[in-house]
């Protein structure tokens, strides 16, 4: 098993679907002769050409919906929109045709693209590069909404999702490209439903996506160091649908949760986990579940500014903290 | 276009008036729902330009004044009928509606209801047929005010930079919802607009199916012999409102006047009577022929169907079984 970084396993998946299968193309903005604003495409334009690997104008809702048009005819879109930030131009035809397609058609027609974004909070990218969006897509029907949070996930969620017949958006972060991790040296794919239990705990479960995974875990070593509290982590990898019987088990396990998120609070993932912590296993809590997540703002300029509005593992600490009273 | 074509033309664009006017009744007896957009007046656009290309082997695809578009593609009119009743028979099997026929097997992709929503969609079914090699081509139907969208802008650009075998079609009916296309629009003739994307294009009478039949040949063998897109405006009249509940207050009484006496139906029948092709008798059997088909058939057929199962609510949300969902395995 190599170490390789999040962009190469993207990279990777990439390179073996084209290799494939002729009908799987990329597209997006500077992604073929440019190799792409985070490499993930590094080398594919050589290798497939520009039939293949499209260098697309700056047109996010025009291009996603060519994707989304081709792909009634068969072929394996994987759309790079280069900020998430930008993905909400291409929301009407990524939401009204991709989304609903396959339903208002009677089961007719599918819509099978790959719509990849990054996401997150960066360096001082300021309010219009800094959104992490994946809350509104995964309250659209019809759409699979999953998010990777180390290389392994990243390769073997790319996999699966240009294989599956229905429209996924996968979540990426602009700060995780350049991470190392692990990735199996023969072919992964990951499932797009489900959620993996990346540390083993019995005080209390943090629920974490993306790169908040990587907070929690930061923040359970810590817990357990510091103050001998075990924490279960929860990677919730999918992101819609929520895995209901994974969050469930944990929480039977635990009895308390934490749900961390780098978006603003309303309406989001940490909602979401409540609500079904609420119908699922209510009394199996031995205290009110917490959201740690960002303060309701645009987001700063200011790199102190920025710090604030962005949770991180100190304050996971001081939410589990203040749950368990030590 | 033959004795033959044209009789047959003059058929179907009966039919699709007819069956548009018992759309109309059956909404007003409340058997149809939601929203209901009639093409009644813009029969020749549809037929023309399909009688031009290849029904059942081009892709086609339009907003959601569908329902002609869809049968002159090969739909069965029973199924569309039974969709707009909300029927399990529907051609969407109740789950789409007035705005969302599809006929996939005679590749009719569907009437879509953001306007400007199919130029995009158009534009990629064109690469899907570029890269598989066929000798198909996409063909979107849009009305004017779709235009001012910026998936119009955007898909042209690219249809035209990546040479894609794509017909845009312009139904010009002149009003784009209830509002005139000189009160909306910068550029009157929408067939100049597309001349920034150096995008061939003319612009044709769209209520002499004649007329629309051969610019449609000159469109269609462009697109058809790779010389990538084009753009074809067909100048029309929408009869009814913008939808089943639109007063039509905005237009004048003289002006729907002026066009009801271009009316593609009646020019097409009086040239087959002036050239002793037919007599009124026959035109007159026929029109019964075809309200006769529609009620005997048509809403029969909607009628008796069953409406869809509740307990089956949640199916076509997602594919079924897709092994991809559970990492390849299961």
């Amino acid at each position: 098993m190599a170490e390789i970084m999040y962009w190469e396993a993207i990279r990777r998946a990439h390179d073996e679907e084209m290799a494939r299968d002729p009908m799987v193309i990329c597209m997006g903005e500077d992604i073929g002769v440019a190799g792409g604003t985070y490499k993930a495409t590094q080398g594919l334009y050589d290798k497939y050409g520009p039939e293949r690997v499209i260098d697309t104008p700056i047109s996010e809702n025009g291009y996603t919906g060519l994707g989304i048009g081709a792909s009634f005819l068969g072929v394996r879109p994987i759309i790079e929109i280069m900020s998430v930030n930008f993905a909400w131009l291409a929301t009407d035809q990524f939401f009204n045709s991709a989304a609903k397609v396959r339903y208002m058609s009677g089961g007719q027609l599918t819509a099978p693209v790959v719509v990849r974004s990054a996401g997150g909070t960066a360096h001082q990218l300021g309010a219009q590069h800094s959104a992490r969006m994946e809350k509104v897509f995964m309250g659209i029907a019809g759409l699979r909404v999953v998010t990777p949070s180390n290389p392994r996930q990243a390769y073997g969620l790319l996999k699966s999702a240009v294989r599956c017949n229905d429209p996924v958006y996968i979540n990426e972060h602009e700060l995780m490209y350049n991470m190392k991790g692990e990735v199996p040296d023969e072919e992964y794919f990951h499932p797009l439903e489900g959620s993996e239990v990346a540390r083993e705990g019995r005080d209390v479960t943090l629920f974490g996506y993306n790169v908040s995974v990587h907070w929690c875990l930061q923040a359970a070593e810590t817990l357990s160091r510091q103050f001998g509290i075990e924490a279960e982590v929860v990677d919730l990898f999918a992101l819609s649908p929520l895995d209901r019987a994974g969050i469930t088990a944990s929480v039977r396990k635990t009895h308390r949760a934490v749900i961390v998120e780098e978006a603003e609070a309303p309406v989001g993932v940490g909602a979401e986990v409540m609500a079904i912590i609420n119908e699922e296993c209510f009394f199996e809590l031995d205290a009110a579940p917490r959201r740690v997540s960002a303060v309701n703002v645009p987001i700063p300029y200011n790199h102190k500014l920025e710090k604030a509005a962005i949770p991180n593992a100190g304050d996971v600490v001081t939410a589990v903290r203040k749950m368990l009273g030590k | 276009m033959n004795v033959a074509d044209k009789k047959r033309l003059l058929r179907e664009m009966l039919f699709a008036r007819r069956f548009e006017e018992r759309c109309y009744e059956a909404y007003v007896e409340r058997k149809i729902g939601g929203f209901l957009h009639l093409y009644s007046g813009e029969e020749a656009c549809a037929h023309g330009v399909l009688e031009a290309a290849r029904p059942g082997h081009d892709y086609v695809i339009t907003g959601y004044r569908d329902h002609i578009h869809a049968i002159k593609c090969g739909a069965d009119p029973k199924k569309v009928m039974a969709e707009l009743y909300g029927k399990e028979t529907g051609s969407s099997k109740g789950r789409g509606g007035s705005m969302h026929i599809f006929d996939v097997e005679h590749r009719f992709m569907g009437g879509y209801a953001l306007v400007g929503g199919p130029f995009p969609l158009a534009a990629g079914m064109a690469k899907a047929i570029k890269m598989k090699g066929g000798d198909e081509i996409a063909i979107c139907f849009l009305g004017d005010a779709a235009n001012n969208q910026g998936t119009f802008h955007e898909s042209l650009n690219m249809a035209k930079v990546w040479n894609l075998p794509v017909l845009y079609v312009c139904e010009n009916n002149l009003y784009g919802i209830g509002t005139r296309i000189d009160r909306s629009t910068a550029v009157i003739d929408q067939y100049k607009r597309v001349s920034g994307y150096d995008i061939p294009s003319a612009q044709t009478d769209g209520q002499d199916i004649e007329a629309v039949y051969k610019a449609a040949r000159k469109a269609v063998d462009h697109v058809r012999g790779g010389k990538g897109p084009y753009f074809l405006e067909l100048m029309t009249y929408r009869y009814r409102g913008h939808s089943m509940s639109d007063s039509n207050a905005y237009r004048s009484r003289d002006e729907e006047r002026e066009w009801s006496g271009r009316d593609p139906i009646i020019i097409l029948r009086d040239r087959l009577i002036e050239a002793g092709e037919i007599t009124k008798q026959d035109y007159k059997a026929l029109d019964t022929e075809v309200l006769d088909e529609i009620e005997d058939e048509v809403i029969a057929f909607a009628e008796a169907s069953p409406e869809p199962r509740v307990d089956e609510l949640e199916k076509y949300t997602f594919a079924e079984n897709d092994p991809w969902v559970y990492g390849g395995g299961r």
